[in-house]
């Protein structure tokens, strides 16, 4: 089972009730695999018009109080991002896999990360966020996509899964279980039929004077919830690092095999790995940043977590950057390079 | 004292933010009265437009949605795949069905979605203030074609019924026009057919498309509005069931 056929599955264990999408490569096995699992299961399979229509239906299926999402790639995930916005308004819960490949433009379908800041920032209108996750394996992959789902009906928002076309392709032994999952708070905002009540209404729209206002202040309490209760990364060797390189996804993967033979060559290197990249682990990275003396991020782009880096550490010490963009992929032998230029003192002239 | 004609329960008793002469407060009576008839408040699901009856959940007393300008129809395949036995319906305007969302119709009634769409084509754009629609008839001043609709630069009036007529996924497809006692009873009757079709489970979409007045935005009173309707919007846009 490659990656996007694992997340697929994971998802139907995870209770989705309705699946949308439309064929973009490089995460076509999610749509074939749904369209055969999902009415074995007697639940919902449509294959879109467009990625437009896809996060629309999601959106339909999403209002009645229905579990569902949709998945695409960079280019389907920008035609998306209408309907995340007016998700992301309305407060309806959903899950948007992006199985990322280079750009911009039609790009390449080779594996990327150039759509962090689009996944982190919002690509859409308004002010608004989505939680987005950054898994690094397929077993990740899998555990994330029950995670995606309780945390969008837990706080009534859009998830963002941001994986690649490494991670939707390659095959790992992965273990599906069925987990408990969290408490989750009743949908009695869900659009049922008003049958023996008042009328339910889902919207975005808010016209009187300070209304909207109210509303982003509402959206804004719950992204400080989440920012408090929701972060998830991973650390090692920080204790007596001299040099820690960030880095998320597949990069990460690639990040801890060069820090390994850093160690190995007697280099005290550590990492931080975000799992969340929204919300992002802006206090771990700060506290690292206090007794830390330089920081490396790795990306498959030209740098856009770098700048989230930065914003945590502060001028502190100093952040470099490493990356390869349009489906380039660094190699253990390139980020070690790197590390090795940072910490090992030039000789004397 | 007999009581002969009140206000159904479906429709709110509340003032309306409607100009005077505007045809979607009878297309919203129209409705209302049609879930009572059928019994059907209980299951309904209604999906407001973006334009003037984006409020249209403040006087539909049944559970509205709210959603991006044209995607009605994807966000109703949402709801009706994920809920076969609820009553899903769109009410879309002109602009937002027949310029925005005409991807999202046409595949909707391609595949054969088993919802209704109410259809108000009123030949302009009202909520941004007037501007040229694709039903815009030929000659028409609009605050975008201020020298009247031509041909050679802005087409020919749309007519999506006609177009929607030729997919086997549409089942129903009727124009009707809300210009007159006559003609707001055969409306309502059209309207209250395609609820009937969903309500049983007919295989398509079902689709009322209403001639409705935009005094505001057609520079008419009221009364005039209504005889423009019969006069020259019938001429682009023939009344009749054209399908079903």
């Amino acid at each position: 089972m490659c990656g996007n056929e694992a997340l697929a599955e994971a998802a139907i264990i995870a209770g989705c009730d309705a699946y949308f999408g439309y064929p973009i490569t490089p995460q076509n096995e999610i749509t074939a695999y749904m369209s055969k699992r999902m009415p074995e299961e007697d639940r919902v399979f449509v294959q879109s018009e467009s990625e437009l229509a896809a996060i629309n239906m999601v959106f339909g299926a999403s209002a009645t109080g229905k579990r569902t999402m949709t998945t695409s790639s960079s280019p389907g995930i920008s035609l998306m991002q209408e309907g995340i916005s007016y998700l992301a308004g309305a407060e309806l819960p959903a899950v948007i896999v992006n199985v990322m490949r280079g750009g911009p433009g039609l790009g390449n379908i080779a594996p990327s990360q150039g759509d962090y800041f689009q996944a982190t920032r919002g690509g859409g209108h308004g002010d608004y966020r989505t939680i987005v996750l950054g898994p690094s394996t397929v077993q990740e992959l899998v555990d994330c996509m029950p995670l995606a789902f309780d945390l969008a009906d837990q706080y009534q928002i859009p998830v963002v899964v941001l994986a690649d076309g490494i991670l939707g392709q390659m095959m790992e032994p992965i273990v599906l279980d069925k987990k408990p999952r969290r408490e989750l708070p009743p949908k009695d905002w869900a659009l049922t039929g008003a049958k023996d009540r008042e009328q339910n209404i889902v919207r975005s729209l808010w016209l009187p004077e300070g209304a909207l206002e109210e509303h982003n202040y509402k959206l804004q309490a719950k992204y400080e919830q989440i920012q408090k209760d929701e972060v998830l990364c991973e650390q090692y060797a920080l204790d007596d690092a001299e040099i820690v390189v960030v880095a998320y996804g597949v990069a990460a993967r690639i990040v801890r095999s060069a820090v390994n033979q850093a160690r190995k060559e007697g280099i005290k290197a550590g990492w931080i790995r975000p799992i969340t990249l929204w919300p992002f682990p802006t206090e771990q990275i700060a506290k690292a940043a206090d007794e830390l003396s330089i920081f490396l991020v790795v990306e498959m782009s030209m740098g856009q977590m770098v700048e989230d880096v930065k914003l945590a550490v502060a001028g502190k010490t100093p952040v470099l950057f490493y990356g390869r963009p349009g489906g380039g992929v660094p190699t253990v032998s390139q980020v070690l390079e790197r590390i090795k230029q940072l910490t090992i003192p030039p000789k004397k002239q | 004292m007999k009581t002969i004609f009140e206000r159904t329960p479906t429709l709110k008793d509340c003032p309306t933010h409607y100009c005077p002469g505007c045809g979607h407060g009878i297309a919203h009576r129209l409705i209302a009265e049609t879930i009572d008839e059928l019994g059907i408040r209980g299951r309904t699901i209604g999906i407001a437009p973006v334009g003037c009856a984006v409020l249209a959940y403040n006087y539909l007393d049944v559970d509205m949605v709210e959603v991006a300008h044209g995607r009605a129809p994807a966000v109703a395949t949402g709801m009706k795949r994920a809920n076969p036995d609820k009553i899903i319906f769109s009410y879309q305007g002109d602009g937002d069905l027949a310029a925005i969302g005409t991807g999202e119709i046409i595949h909707a009634a391609h595949r054969g979605e088993q919802i209704t769409v109410i259809f108000i084509n009123n030949a302009v754009f009202g909520m941004t203030g007037g501007q040229m629609a694709p039903t815009t008839v030929l000659g028409q001043v609009t605050a975008t074609t201020q020298q009247g609709r031509e041909a050679a630069n802005e087409g020919y009036p749309l007519q999506v019924s006609e177009l929607l007529e030729l997919l086997p996924g549409a089942i129903y497809v009727e124009r009707c026009a809300l210009s007159g006692p006559a003609q707001i009873r055969k409306a309502k009757k059209a309207v209250k057919h395609a609820f009937q079709l969903q309500l049983d489970a007919a295989q398509g979409l079902s689709l009322v498309e209403l001639l409705s007045p935009c005094p505001t935005y057609w520079r008419m009173t009221p009364v005039k509005a209504m005889e423009w309707i019969e006069k020259e919007m019938t001429k682009a846009f023939p009344l009749g069931r054209l399908k079903g």
